[in-house]
């Protein structure tokens, strides 16, 4: 795989590359972070690295209930969001890989179609039934589209992962004397699992992220997101630009996922690729 | 709109299901079939329920005069809204600029995807950390991206423009739209990358040694072998790209909030709605949105052929 002899022109060639990539990746990311801990007065000078350092935006932010409290939501929603859509992508995906069954291409189509389709053409209608229904400006009132667009991205990367596990040793358990409670519960939930954890991952990320929904469907911090807080952070101000309190809070909730990423890095680019790329 | 690309999408499955087996079924069949609706079920429901329904109703609502400040002059209207729009120079220009942002973003995330990917393949050493760095920015929350792209470009704050003497390119249109492309490309490159790397995984190392053996230069290697063989994948990514890249709205929002001409359709519906408070007129563009987003996945899809995705779940 890697080549056999490796000149060191070949060596610093790659360095550099490597280097280039990860620097373009992470700049804009640091500049956040430096913006984050930059003093009122650091602030107007663009000098990368921070004149003066403070810890203040972030104490600031973590005492505001017009932060906090979307924060709260995002994690709330997203949580909920990914375990329902998991779950019931579980099942279709189980179906979509194992059995037989007339209206599989139109499941299939319908999910590509959904997770292709453009938010914004929903955004009129939602907001006119959720208003009518008593779901504008609620939790249900996001976690309902959320599911419904996790669906998609979870049935394609489930029935990827379930086609690879190999299922004949749920009859091999059985002619061992398993249950079948028993052999799904030892031999193939272990299995199994892996897919699910990179899906929840994979959807979760996606609700954390999602935003044009997140500031159509509410309209106070009852159950505004995080992302659609940060919009409004800017709305509030009074006299100067909240430009340190909203790299703050960017930068607040950019680290769940860096944890994410660090840790499961491997799953996600399995999850991400699964789906997508088998013709 | 939505329910005649469902009949189409019926009869062909119909026609597969048919062409798989015509003997009467079996008992054990017959509850397989009746396991997969049930397995089926929930997810059908639940994605019915936040997208057909509400397609039908915005194409309800696209045809009636609804403002939501003038609650009772609701009335039926028929074709005059997309009338509105289309003879609109608003539309056409918010069109222009988001074919221009996605035709430049997608072609060139597809070439720094691809250099992404190689590396990620090839590198010599430090594999693991590339691919946890090129990560981040697919993590990231795009909003919070776009706020550190907004200082950054911020005369007096932003360390872009000092760089670039001062400039302040978020106040004009055409260096502003380059600054949300900008941000666009930074944020979908690593997704573009990792799927073009499955792909770049796939093309046997045999079949590179051999051509080299018989003297094919690397460039030769590249657009005989490896283009070729990663044609599906390649297909796949553009058109996830393409269509995501269509309904751009996070970072213009937080850039410019669509001022100086630099508003996408998206925005321009959003702005109707939640601005003009136009249910009617924001249908309407919804739902042209919508067509556009068709028009575009039909010929992505014409191009696959065989290969669009979905389709290897049915040869099974």
């Amino acid at each position: 795989m890697a080549a056999v002899s490796t000149t060191p022109r070949q060596k610093a060639g790659w360095g550099t590359a490597n280097v280039v990539v990860v620097a373009l990746a992470l700049i804009p990311v640091l500049w956040m972070v430096s913006l984050s801990f930059k003093t009122p007065t650091a602030i107007l000078d663009p000098s990368f690295v921070p004149s003066q350092w403070t810890l203040g935006n972030y104490t600031g932010i973590l005492h505001t209930a017009t932060f906090v409290r979307p924060l709260i939501n995002s994690i709330g929603i997203g949580l909920i969001a990914t375990f329902i859509s998991v779950v019931l992508a579980s099942m279709a995906a189980y179906a979509v890989a194992r059995l037989r069954f007339p209206g599989k291409a139109l499941l299939i189509g319908m999910a590509l179609l959904i997770a292709m389709f453009p938010i914004i053409a929903l955004v009129t209608p939602l907001f006119s039934i959720e208003r009518a229904l008593g779901l504008f400006n609620t939790w249900p009132g996001l976690i309902i589209p959320y599911v419904a667009f996790g669906l998609p991205l979870g049935i394609y990367t489930l029935s990827a992962f379930f086609r690879e596990i190999p299922w004949e040793l749920e009859k091999a358990a059985k002619v061992d004397g398993a249950t079948p409670f028993q052999a799904f519960v030892r031999v193939i939930a272990p299995l199994a699992a892996p897919g699910m954890v990179t899906t929840s991952i994979l959807v979760f990320l996606a609700c954390w992220n999602e935003f044009l929904l997140a500031i159509s469907l509410t309209s106070t911090i009852a159950a505004r997101t995080a992302p659609a807080s940060l919009a409004y952070l800017s709305g509030s101000s009074q006299f100067t630009v909240p430009t340190g309190p909203i790299a703050a809070a960017a930068v607040v909730i950019t680290i769940p996922i860096i944890i994410f990423v660090l840790f499961f890095q491997r799953r996600i680019v399995a999850g991400l690729t699964s789906g997508a790329v088998k013709g | 709109m939505s329910t005649s690309t469902q009949v189409a999408a019926e009869t062909a499955a119909e026609k597969s299901a048919g062409r798989r087996r015509k003997p009467p079924l079996s008992e054990g069949a017959k509850a397989e079939r009746r396991l997969g609706w049930w397995l089926c079920a929930p997810a059908v429901i639940v994605m019915l329920a936040v997208t057909a329904y509400p397609v039908v109703y915005a194409v309800w609502l696209s045809l009636q005069r609804y403002n939501l400040e003038l609650p009772n002059e609701v009335k039926f209207i028929g074709f005059a809204n997309y009338g509105a729009v289309l003879s609109s120079p608003y539309w056409w220009q918010a069109l222009w600029v988001t074919v221009l942002i996605t035709v430049v973003s997608v072609s060139v995330t597809l070439v720094f995807g691809m250099l992404l990917a190689i590396v990620m393949h090839r590198t010599l050493f430090g594999r693991g950390t590339i691919r946890t760095a090129a990560l981040v920015p697919y993590g990231i929350v795009t909003v919070a991206a776009a706020y550190g792209w907004y200082y950054a470009w911020t005369p007096g704050q932003g360390y872009l423009s000092a760089a670039f003497n001062y400039a302040a390119p978020l106040t004009s249109q055409y260096k502003a739209i380059a600054v949300i492309i900008i941000a666009e490309i930074w944020k979908t490159t690593p997704f573009m990358g990792l799927l073009l790397l499955a792909g770049l995984s796939l093309v046997p190392e045999d079949l590179q040694k051999a051509a080299k053996v018989d003297g094919a230069t690397g460039w030769q290697r590249f657009w005989r072998i490896t283009v070729p063989l990663m044609k599906p994948a390649i297909l796949v990514a553009l058109l996830f790209r393409t269509l995501d890249s269509f309904r751009i709205f996070d970072n213009i929002f937080i850039l410019t909030q669509g001022n100086n001409g630099t508003g996408s359709v998206s925005i321009l519906a959003w702005d109707n709605l939640f601005n003009a408070l136009n249910l009617g007129i924001g249908a309407a563009i919804s739902i042209l949105i919508f067509i556009c987003v068709v028009i575009i996945a039909a010929v992505y899809i014409k191009g696959f052929g065989t290969a669009a995705p979905g389709t290897d779940i049915e040869r099974r």
